[in-house]
């Protein structure tokens, strides 16, 4: 009786099973890790030889030091390139979202006539290879005898960020609830206020996700940029301009702030949200 | 702005009114008059109309053809915003953006009432959840969605409350709660409830009023007793409850009633209970109303003999049985489970009988069947 008893409790897995069975739930970890490591080497890269001692080239380690942190704008030209690379990302955000998000609404909420070849051409800047989208700018404000440089940037990027705010924003607009509209007019609100209390406040982390969108696409473009740039010199044109040299380690030091501001707001924006959702 | 249409109050009143989609007919020249302070409900099947009716009323739909009256007041066109009429939508409809007490406030906000926070918890007393003024709506369950919806709308005492399918996504047991709730809410604040739904029960329940929609049309308005007690067409015979429908002919008249053959054998049927305006009928009798005696017992009233039992289902209260009768249809009893006496057997030869009082008359061209086979379970019609 008893040795029947015991036999049942201590029978084992066989070895071959648990092993699979480890790899089966630790495999999707390991892919993970070595995901995150492929992706992230070159920002490690970047940050890392952002405290490099260098000199004019910025390739091999030199020594340890906080001095271009403290001194970002000590190599020649870097934060006038920075400083344009914003001034075009805020005005290219700006006028994209305000536009992206009206034809969004147009396109998502009303039957017209042409709103479906106006939902396909919207789509073309995206799928158009850049560097034809950059020449052909470029040919159009030389035929209009318009000189390449700072404004003719902005309405470049303005082109190409148009159609990812309209495609994001639709998104958000189609998932939205017309019964939540309707329930507003029928609680007495006109269109105008329909609008303003329900429509655009449920619409607006779309919107916001929009211009982050645009706002990061502008930054880092290149290839439209130089073709429409002209003596202006943007914070991409400067690193690009600069490998031919050697780039400065300040460069390093602007991409790594510039990568800790975005995962500072990607963090906050979750902390947010998942305190209000506590809450 | 339409300050006139706003204040209105009174009977709703929709004249022919028709509602079309391209070459479907939605609603077809529907005339119905709602007076102030009933408890009306449209109840119909799936695609019936009911909410394209209810949406016309609440200006989110415009009449093809037609008028909707509010007391004097014409309101065919006006926009939802300058109409007194709120909704409880299916789905609610809460802003999910807002806090239960900005959810509620809504409405009076946009009527520019400054002062808005001793209405908004009146209103909230009366739903009995006050404790939840300051939470989202998704941290809400969906009984408790489902009357600050009810809240958000009566705090405007409105002089129409719409309610469109309000109970269906609650289970059974709330839903029943619900029902009883509305009701004494109703009665509460005074207000005319239009209430549109597919259960037929819900409707019985809570309404004074129910007008039975069928394909864009009404085929009977009346009170929950007279629906189903005296119902004038075989959708209405079959939608709301149960019936025996069995093919006759008038032959004749006695005093009150009339004479019926049904199959070579003689019933009598009130005459004010006849809807038939030739001799073909439908003879319509409920299964509650039917007694089943073993074929040799004497009973009175009317009688169909020669039937023989085909199926039994004890079901506690009551057992429901299937009888062939000698001419192939199969007729639905249902006896209750008071009496002591054992249910009968498959196989039983039996009479049914029943009060002559309790027989109603249907014209006899139309399909016995009608109103059976709906299904009610599409929430999202139109």
């Amino acid at each position: 009786m008893s040795s029947v008893k015991t036999e049942t409790i201590v029978s084992k897995r066989p070895l071959g099973t648990s092993i699979s069975r480890w790899f089966g739930k630790n495999l999707i970890r390991i892919y993970m890790f070595f995901a995150f490591v492929y992706l992230f080497i070159p920002v490690m890269y970047t940050f890392v030889f952002s405290f490099n001692d260098s000199g004019k080239s910025n390739i091999t380690w030199q020594g340890f030091t906080f001095e271009k942190w403290l001194n970002p704008c000590g190599a020649p030209r870097v934060c006038e390139a920075l400083g344009n690379s914003i001034k075009v990302g805020l005005l290219a955000t700006i006028f994209s979202t305000i536009l992206g998000t009206l034809i969004a609404f147009a396109i998502g909420r009303y039957a017209f006539r042409g709103r479906s070849a106006s939902n396909l051409l919207i789509f073309l800047p995206m799928a158009t290879p850049e560097i034809v989208l950059g020449a052909s700018i470029l040919s159009l404000f030389l035929v209009m005898q318009v000189n390449p440089g700072f404004w003719p940037i902005v309405i470049a990027h303005v082109v190409f960020c148009i159609s990812f705010v309209v495609v994001t924003v639709k998104a958000r607009i189609a998932s939205l609830d017309p019964r939540l509209e309707q329930a507003a007019m029928d609680l007495y609100a006109n269109e105008f206020e329909t609008f303003r209390r329900v429509t655009l406040p449920l619409v607006a982390p779309g919107i916001a996700a929009a211009a982050l969108l645009a706002f990061s696409l502008s930054f880092d473009d290149f290839i439209i940029t130089n073709f429409n740039s002209g003596t202006v010199t943007t914070f991409p044109e400067f690193v690009y301009g600069a490998a031919a040299r050697g780039i400065p380690a300040q460069a390093n030091v602007i991409a790594s702030a510039v990568f800790f501001v975005a995962l500072a707001l990607v963090v906050i924006g979750q902390v947010v949200s998942r305190k209000r959702k506590v809450s | 702005m339409s300050v006139s249409a706003n204040s209105a109050r009174g009977d709703l009143k929709l004249t022919s009114v028709t509602k079309s989609y391209g070459d479907f007919t939605a609603v077809d020249d529907l005339s119905l008059t709602i007076p102030e302070g009933s408890f009306f409900a449209l109840l119909g099947p799936s695609g019936c109309g009911k909410t394209t009716t209810l949406r016309m009323v609440a200006g989110l739909e415009e009449p093809t053809v037609g008028s909707i009256h509010l007391g004097s007041t014409d309101i065919t066109f006006t926009k939802p915003y300058q109409r007194p009429i709120n909704t409880v939508f299916q789905n609610y409809a809460l802003f999910p953006h807002l806090t239960i007490f900005e959810n509620i406030a809504f409405g009076l906000r946009r009527r520019g009432i400054k002062d808005v926070d001793e209405s908004v918890n009146k209103v909230l007393n009366l739903v009995e959840l006050p404790h939840l003024a300051q939470r989202k709506p998704t941290q809400l369950s969906g009984g408790q969605q489902q009357r600050i919806a009810l809240a958000r709308a009566i705090v405007n005492r409105p002089a129409l409350l719409l309610l469109d399918e309000p109970l269906g996504a609650l289970d059974l047991k709330l839903r029943r709660q619900m029902q009883i709730e509305l009701k004494w809410i109703q009665k509460e604040v005074g207000l005319t409830f239009v209430h549109v739904t597919h259960d037929q029960e819900e409707a019985m329940t809570m309404a004074d009023t129910i007008a039975v929609m069928n394909e864009g049309k009404i085929e009977q308005m009346g009170s929950p007793a007279d629906l189903y007690d005296n119902p004038k067409t075989a959708f209405v015979a079959n939608f709301l409850g149960q019936s025996n429908l069995i093919k006759g002919s008038i032959t004749g008249n006695d005093g009150d009633s009339l004479i019926a053959d049904l199959f070579g054998q003689k019933v009598s049927v009130p005459r004010n209970r006849s809807h038939a305006d030739d001799a073909s009928i439908l003879a319509g009798i409920r299964p509650e109303k039917f007694r089943i005696s073993l074929a040799q017992t004497p009973v009175s009233g009317n009688v169909l003999s020669g039937g023989k039992i085909e199926d039994v289902s004890y079901i506690g209260v009551s057992t429901q049985y299937q009888v062939m009768m000698p001419w192939g249809q199969e007729l639905m009893v249902f006896e209750q489970n008071d009496d002591g006496v054992a249910p009968f057997q498959i196989g039983d030869p039996v009479n049914i009988s029943w009060e002559p009082v309790f027989t109603f008359a249907l014209h006899g061209d139309q399909d016995a069947e009608a109103g059976t086979e709906v299904v009610p379970e599409d929430l999202d019609e139109e």
